[in-house]
């Protein structure tokens, strides 16, 4: 067995191991840090592959943006003062029975040698394309422009930013737009409802109520 | 059988099981925090495949997607976040079986 072999069975055997555990335990909290196991297997996975890039975002977004927001809800909900409760739903027969049959499906669809892997070469994924014209001399005399295309090998972070700013630039303008649409969504789904007695607290509302007196004030004096 | 370099399709298999259990995830439990867990794990085990494929084809678009998908993964944490926070102060309980006042 060679090594990276050896690297994917144990890296894999941890992160299966990881994810049954949080869909096992019950307190979320434990839920939580196995998930981020998980995922940090996950990055070293794609870092296999030849996503070097994608395995960084995965932990810094996941691992450190996404577990720290599940952990802060966590800790927002008191989990200890929730009433005591089965863990798992009335048909988890079912969703087991369900979870198996996926698993099966994606296992007979994916036998070992379907997809006869080539000499295993990461290298266009670190390569970047550069375009030019040219003048090309015909033999009949004529010039004319043709357009070149030039690999160059670079990192897998460079090659994929260079992919990301030209091919799919609107795909990732219309990221950030969707970005900021679920920042925008969170903030007012999560804002909280004053209660009357706190609404009376406010200073906007106290100085309109001021005004207000003040004006009823003038009104009767007048 | 596995060749020396783990191959195409171990990638798929382990993307299979993580999907399948992150399914049983979501369907089994009540706990709502713990059913959008499953849901970013299911999320993640389409990135191993998409990254795998990625390989296999020596094409940038897998990892490319896979960005996007973290992207769409972030934003559903947060709003999903929101709305659990929001249940939990509006009917202090997060199971998802309390949560059915359209259950005609």
């Amino acid at each position: 067995m060679s090594p990276a072999l050896v690297v994917f069975l144990v890296i894999g055997t941890i992160a299966v191991a990881s994810s049954i555990l949080v869909v096992a335990m019950r307190n979320p909290v434990h839920s939580a840090l196995f998930l981020l196991l998980t995922f940090l297997c996950v990055a070293i996975l794609f870092v296999m592959k030849g996503a070097e890039f994608v395995g960084a975002v995965q932990v810094l977004v996941y691992a450190g943006g996404i577990m720290v927001l599940f952990l802060f809800v966590v800790m927002l909900i008191n989990v200890r003062h929730l009433p005591d409760e089965r863990v798992l739903s009335n048909f988890w027969k079912g969703g087991l029975l369900v979870g198996l049959a996926v698993f099966l499906l994606f296992f007979t669809m994916v036998r070992p040698g379907v997809f006869h892997d080539p000499a295993a070469s990461d290298q266009a994924l670190r390569t970047t394309y550069t375009y030019r014209h040219r003048k090309v001399h015909q033999p009949d005399g004529a010039v004319v422009r043709k357009l070149i295309r030039r690999g160059k090998v670079v990192g897998n972070s460079e090659a994929v930013g260079m992919a990301l700013y030209t091919d799919y630039l609107v795909p990732f303008e219309v990221a950030s737009l969707f970005l900021l649409v679920a920042m925008i969504g969170a903030i007012v789904i999560g804002k909280r409802e004053l209660s009357a007695i706190e609404e009376e607290n406010i200073p906007a509302y106290m100085l309109e109520r001021s005004e207000t007196e003040h004006e009823v004030k003038e009104a009767m004096s007048a | 059988m596995l060749e020396a370099v783990p191959t195409t399709e171990a990638y798929l298999m382990l993307s299979g099981t993580l999907f399948a259990i992150g399914l049983v995830g979501v369907i089994i439990r009540r706990n709502m925090i713990t059913v959008l867990m499953a849901v970013e794990l299911m999320m993640n085990a389409v990135n191993i495949n998409l990254v795998a494929f990625s390989h296999r084809f020596a094409s940038l678009e897998g990892q490319i997607f896979t960005i996007f998908i973290i992207t769409v993964a972030a934003g559903e944490a947060a709003v999903g976040l929101a709305i659990i926070i929001q249940l939990y102060r509006l009917k202090s309980t997060i199971n998802v079986d309390e949560a059915r006042e359209l259950n005609g």
